[in-house]
């Protein structure tokens, strides 16, 4: 039996202590005696979060695979437990083995999203490994980055010994191979990194230096090592078909956010919207094999017991096998009441039909995203849904039964205008007028439209990348103005209005566009006490304005701050395929309120073709 | 026709709480291909309830849960293939045909369980083996009750059916289910306050072994183990 690294005491004492003892379902057990590297994934926040994470299941899968090494997953420790090993000093431990991490050879992190960045620092901290990638030696593991905010690592430079940029199936396996050579070689660290600079990639951060002009931008990003690359280019799986899929994903044994078999359909999206990041980094857009998905859904289910499967995209319905899938889908699993959700779905005649065979039509609700209330807006965007189709499709939905409808905004954008934001209002009162003209004795009581707004956020590697933000008093302005338009409309008791909050929006803005003087500042933070900063019982916005002060940062600088178009980003190292030309002519484009066809229309040559893969070649093939 | 499950918990996962172990079971009747009757509606779900929970901490010998099967499965296969699909700490003990009215089955009809318990914190005075024999010759074993409400106090002692020393451990038997229920960590305070061991110094290991019914008639106490009432599915 395995011996836990927490004991009773304080398992009985912590909330949900199922997150700290592994031995779920599928978790991979190794003997450590025979595997060459120990490898810890961590996902810096709460398990339930991080176990919903497809990517970790992916490379936990793919890692597992070899017999020298054994992959095991790490989780932040939740408030309560963070206190009890501070005062303790119990350090981080992996779940398979329990060990703790400082013993492995690698802890990889994956950086979902920019406000787990204190997370990333309590993971080091309570692992007990130098923060500072500088201040590490030979016993300590080499912390690798991935995921998502990679494509703008600089604001954890100091913290990380190799960013690795794009999709993780590529070059693992050199640099496990890379790495058990310099096991054996007794070389120094540096070396490994060095060897580590030389694969396509992977990039580390202490090897460049940066320079800055008089007005705070950066003047020069240049290696000062001759093993590293002036560019990283980003990795990407072009056969996804054929790459690796976790067919066994662990199960946890409580509920997490996301507790069911995922089905990935595709990777990108050919929509271009030109605030999405993901529709640009994950370019070009390529499709799973509908053989293969069909495949993986027998066996995971039996794998897992799961009795739900859900399909994962960005855009499920640009999926050109998704009828073929869903078919085979519910008549596959009609008679083991497997449930089947269908997430990021265009509402049309097909998948309101398939919605109305796979859940409770009174139960829920028809969900839409046009992300602004106005067509300028819209095309502003690029977001290429027309008011007829929302309307269309609600009236559709309503016909059909449904009375319940989500709309998904945002504020902020560049060029918005008090129109554009009252127009919010105004489309969700036409959706509600739409459900009233349905005779009365037709209708299934009122209908209930849910309008929510977040503040648009510009990242970087988007056409909108050189939009300046708010001041979080201007958000709430901005806010307050939708809310009482909301109030003016006919239909307004069947209207319901939120949005998000301003302050950490501007420190996520900061921490996108942000550069490595931001180290300091995040470090600050965290010694201060900030942590899990994207729960809003724990953001501490105090604490973190007080942490810019003490650190000399100018969050001004960061977020309301004009960008000219030649202005050399701290992510300008990365090739993402996608060219900078490309977003400037799209920012022009935005700025002329026009739009851009999407990747199956008509290629708009945006640089991602030179990967030969995907969208990019389906008509040439 | 009803079948009753009975497995172990131990290892880690005493700290898989009951709500979880149900959910945790739903899967494993999926993954073992067990084939289990659903229910009619539309958001179908299995036919599974489970007995007494279980606190977390807690491990277990004997834990039960009754389902209802859409097809015939035989005892031996069932259990084997179960228990492929367990993870360390679960073993599936049982798969038993159980009668078929609601009376005799359900979990209405659980009325004790025994545990061994013994400390992990803090220790007993050299006497408490000669102590054991006092304590339950007291007229009553009284406890403050604490709800969310109010505190009062309870005599425990008709509850307690038997408190034994097993070598450096305590046997007890309890009352047990919806009618009268005494956890064992209760009792081992209650011991601890008699011997005059401060209550925060202390902690146990609770191990239950068994679930039981009462087949007793006229008020006589019979009590069998859950296991016992069912019988072998063969081939």
């Amino acid at each position: 039996m395995r011996k836990l690294a927490l004991s009773d005491d304080i398992l009985m004492t912590v909330e949900k202590p199922a997150r700290y003892i592994g031995n779920e379902v599928n978790s991979v057990m190794k003997n450590p005696e025979e595997t060459e590297i120990r490898f810890a994934f961590a996902f810096p926040e709460q398990y339930e979060i991080g176990m919903s994470h497809l990517g970790m299941k992916i490379l936990y899968d793919m890692f597992n695979r070899r017999d020298d090494v054994w992959c095991e997953r790490v989780f932040s420790p939740w408030v309560d437990l963070h206190k009890i090993m501070k005062e303790k000093n119990i350090p981080l431990f992996a779940l398979e083995s329990q060990d703790p991490i400082s013993s492995f050879d690698f802890l990889g992190i994956t950086i979902q999203f920019e406000m787990c960045y204190t997370n990333i620092l309590q993971i080091l901290d309570l692992g007990h490994i130098p923060m500072h990638a500088l201040d590490r030696g030979m016993e300590d593991p080499f912390v690798i980055g991935g995921g998502p905010c990679t494509y703008n690592p600089e604001p954890l430079a100091d913290f990380f010994d190799i960013f690795y940029i794009g999709e993780g199936e590529t070059v693992y396996d050199e640099l496990f191979d890379q790495y058990k050579e310099w096991k054996k070689s007794g070389k120094s660290r540096q070396e490994f990194l060095e060897a580590a600079a030389g694969i396509e990639g992977l990039y580390v951060p202490q090897f460049y230096d940066v320079s800055y002009n008089d007005d705070g931008t950066i003047a020069a990003f240049v290696p000062n090592n001759e093993h590293a690359r002036p560019t990283i280019k980003k990795q990407v799986m072009t056969d996804v078909t054929n790459a690796v899929y976790p067919e066994k994903p662990v199960v946890p044994f409580i509920k997490a956010v996301q507790d069911r078999v995922v089905l990935e359909i595709q990777r990108g999206c050919i929509r271009g919207c030109r605030f999405c990041q993901a529709g640009m980094i994950y370019r070009p857009t390529r499709e799973r094999g509908v053989d293969k998905l069909k495949e993986y859904a027998r066996n995971m289910i039996k794998n897992t017991g799961y009795e739900e499967i859900s399909l994962s995209s960005l855009s499920s319905s640009d999926y050109s096998q998704l009828e073929e899938l869903v078919n085979f889908l519910i008549d596959e699993f009609k008679d083991q009441s497997v449930n089947i959700s269908l997430p990021s779905l265009r509402i049309d005649s097909f998948s309101l039909d398939v919605m109305s065979k796979v859940q409770d039509v009174r139960k829920s609700s028809v969900t839409f995203a046009p992300e602004a209330g106005s067509q300028r807006m819209r095309n502003v965007i690029n977001k290429g849904l027309t008011e007829e189709d929302i309307l269309g499709g609600a009236g559709k939905a309503f016909d059909g039964g449904w009375t319940r409808v989500k709309l998904y905004f945002m504020l902020g954008l560049p060029t918005e205008t008090e129109e554009d934001m009252k127009e919010i209002a105004r489309l969700s009162d036409r959706v509600a007028r739409r459900y009233y003209e349905i005779p009365k004795e037709e209708r299934h009581g009122k209908c209930q439209i849910v309008a929510s707004s977040s503040f648009f956020i510009p990242k970087p590697f988007t056409p909108l990348q050189w939009a300046t933000m708010f001041t979080p008093e201007e958000y709430i302005r901005r806010a307050y103005i939708v809310k009482h338009e909301f109030l003016e409309q006919l239909n307004r008791k069947s209207l319901k209005y939120n949005w998000h909050e301003a302050d950490v929006t501007m420190l996520e803005g900061t921490f996108a566009r942000g550069d490595r003087r931001l180290c300091k500042t995040l470090e600050e933070a965290y010694h201060t006490g900030c942590l899990f900063d994207s729960w809003s019982d724990f953001y501490d916005h105090e604490k973190w304005m007080r942490a810019f002060e003490h650190t000399g940062a100018d969050l001004d600088f960061y977020t309301t701050r004009p960008r000219s178009l030649d202005e050399k980003f701290p992510w300008d190292f990365i090739d993402i395929g996608v060219t900078k030309n490309f977003l400037k002519r799209e920012w022009e484009n935005a700025m002329d309120e026009k739009v851009t066809a999407n990747c199956r229309e008509k290629c708009s040559g945006c640089g991602a073709g030179t990967f030969g893969g995907g969208v990019c070649i389906e008509s040439k093939s | 026709m009803k079948v009753r499950v009975k497995f172990r918990k131990n290892g880690a996962m005493r700290f898989i709480g009951h709500l979880d172990v149900m959910r945790y079971f739903q899967k494993a009747m999926i993954r073992a291909d067990i084939p289990i009757a659903f229910s009619e509606g539309f958001s179908p779900h299995q036919i599974m309830s489970f007995a007494n929970p279980l606190g977390i901490g807690v491990t277990s010998d004997g834990e039960y849960f009754d389902i209802e099967l859409a097809r015939p499965i035989s005892s031996k296969k069932a259990v084997k293939q179960l228990n492929d699909a367990m993870v360390e700490g679960m073993e599936v003990v049982s798969f038993l045909q159980i009668a078929e009215e609601k009376k005799k089955t359900g979990m209405a009809i659980v009325a004790g369980a025994d545990y061994l318990s013994s400390v992990t914190r803090g220790s007993f005075p050299e006497n408490w083996k000669e102590q054991a024999e006092a304590f339950m010759e007291q007229d009553q074993i009284l406890i403050v009750k604490k709800t969310k409400r109010s505190e009062k106090e309870v005599d425990i002692k008709p509850m307690i059916y038997r408190f034994e020393v097993r070598e450096e451990s305590l046997y007890l038997q309890v009352a047990t289910g919806s009618v009268e229920n005494l956890k064992p960590g209760l009792v081992m305070q209650a011991f601890a306050n008699f011997l005059g061991v401060p209550e925060e110094s202390t902690a146990f290991a609770n191990h239950r072994l068994d679930l039981y019914a009462d087949i007793g008639e006229e008020g006589e106490r019979n009590l069998v183990t859950l296991e016992s009432l069912g019988q072998v599915i063969e081939e």
